[in-house]
């Protein structure tokens, strides 16, 4: 019998990924970020000294157990196969692009998620870009984009990005060799081991249903399927009920932490995201789940994240938050390199678009 | 019988891929070659949903599906 077949189960595992980014935000997590797959890998490019914002930057255990868990599972089940050869050079730079937007929203997907179930107003406005942008990336796969197939690559190279998160990780946990935040987001964070073990319950659950931010509405586009939609519901519903129950929740357009309400930016941020995970075959998230899997060009993918997460901070890309004297937001540089994300998106789009019947 | 090769294919080209065979080729058999176990789920899943049997064979590193 299998777990994963039809809706109501998906609808439950959705839920359990809830808890685990429920405890995650119990035990120290910022609240509204409790796991956000972008947030936590700009804190690791910080923690490694790719950028030096001193307020982001923490080695988050959640990536590494995220990429084991899925690794982990993926063995046990005979699941991992090391494949590669995608059009690496393209999905590098796509996922520095994918990251630079979520950057300008303050959020991947499943922040977004988080936050609205939190009752941040901006987030849902954003979730307008986002549907978007899956929209457009659906629109071009209608008409034949692809980045070519993967191929079987040597067995060694589907461990290399994984390991090094593990060695990483080993080193952040027994030496103070990588940067870590006094202060701000990156100092809010569950103890080490607790951040693994949600990492890694949340990586086996997305690994077995296929999770995906940026699929659930491709997928409802395309193929009129709703069964990722089941499992991103179930981990709304969740992260709704405890903000409900530890009264977090709250419907408002300002004064959401960590978070902007410049709503142009924030739909645009996203619309970059949305669209960028359907070129790419995932969001952030599933990126980190197919690298666990074995594929080679999701870890050159993540590789891309981690560089354009440090250039984001670096040329001041990355939007603001919301304070009390500052409205937030993306600067010049941040809204120049939205229009440019956006650009260079449709032309991989077009370029790698033909139209032709594939089975022939 | 329809024959597709889906190996390599990043999601969801391989399902996109099958859901237009089935509307173009109604009642046929379809033959579908893919590499990862996850576009096997995703194409199980689909197929069963839709009402078609679906036979899965392992080969030596890529999986053959055929739908009925």
């Amino acid at each position: 019998m299998s777990l994963t077949d039809n809706k109501k189960k998906l609808l439950v595992w959705g839920i359990a990924s809830g808890l685990a980014a429920v405890m995650l935000a119990h035990f120290g997590n910022p609240k509204n970020m409790a796991i956000c797959i972008a947030c936590f890998i700009r804190d690791i490019a910080g923690s490694v000294g790719i950028h030096k914002a001193a307020v982001v930057q923490y080695f988050r255990p959640e990536i590494v157990g995220i990429v084991l868990g899925a690794m982990i599972l993926a063995i046990i089940n005979k699941e991992f196969k090391v494949v590669g050869g995608s059009s690496p050079i393209i999905r590098f730079f796509l996922g520095m692009i994918m990251i630079i937007g979520a950057l300008v929203f303050l959020g991947c997907p499943t922040r977004m998620v988080i936050r609205m179930a939190s009752g941040d107003i901006p987030a849902w406005i954003g979730l307008i870009g986002f549907v978007g942008g899956v929209g457009t990336g659906a629109f071009f796969l209608k008409r034949g984009f692809t980045l070519g197939r993967s191929h079987k690559q040597p067995e060694a190279g589907g461990y290399v990005v994984p390991l090094l998160l593990l060695v990483g990780l080993i080193i952040a946990g027994f030496t103070s060799v990588f940067f870590a935040s006094e202060a701000g987001p990156g100092s809010m964070h569950a103890p080490l081991l607790i951040s693994l073990a949600g990492g890694l319950i949340f990586g086996a659950i997305a690994q077995k249903t296929r999770m995906c931010f940026g699929g659930m509405f491709r997928d409802i586009f395309l193929l009129k399927n709703f069964n990722l939609f089941s499992i991103v519901f179930g981990f709304f519903l969740t992260l709704l009920v405890y903000n409900v129950a530890t009264g977090q929740f709250e419907f408002k357009m300002n004064g959401n932490p960590i978070a902007h309400a410049q709503h142009l930016w924030n739909i645009l941020g996203l619309y970059i995201v949305g669209f960028a995970a359907v070129l790419l075959g995932g969001c952030p998230l599933r990126q980190l789940i197919l690298m666990g899997q074995g594929n080679t060009d999701s870890a050159i993918t993540f590789v891309g994240m981690l560089l354009g997460a440090g250039l984001a901070h670096r040329a001041s890309l990355a939007s603001g938050a919301q304070t009390a004297e500052a409205a937030g937001g993306p600067g010049l540089n941040g809204k120049i390199a939205t229009i440019v994300c956006i650009v260079i998106l449709f032309a991989v789009a077009l370029w790698k678009s033909k139209k032709k019947v594939k089975y022939d | 019988m329809i024959k597709l090769d889906a190996r390599g294919l990043s999601c969801p080209e391989p399902l996109m891929m099958v859901a237009d065979a089935l509307k173009k080729h109604p009642g046929e058999e379809i033959e579908v070659m893919v590499s990862e176990m996850h576009t096997k789920t995703n194409i199980e899943n689909y197929c069963q949903d839709h009402g078609h049997q679906v036979e899965v064979t392992p080969q030596d590193f890529d999986i053959q599906i055929v739908i009925k």
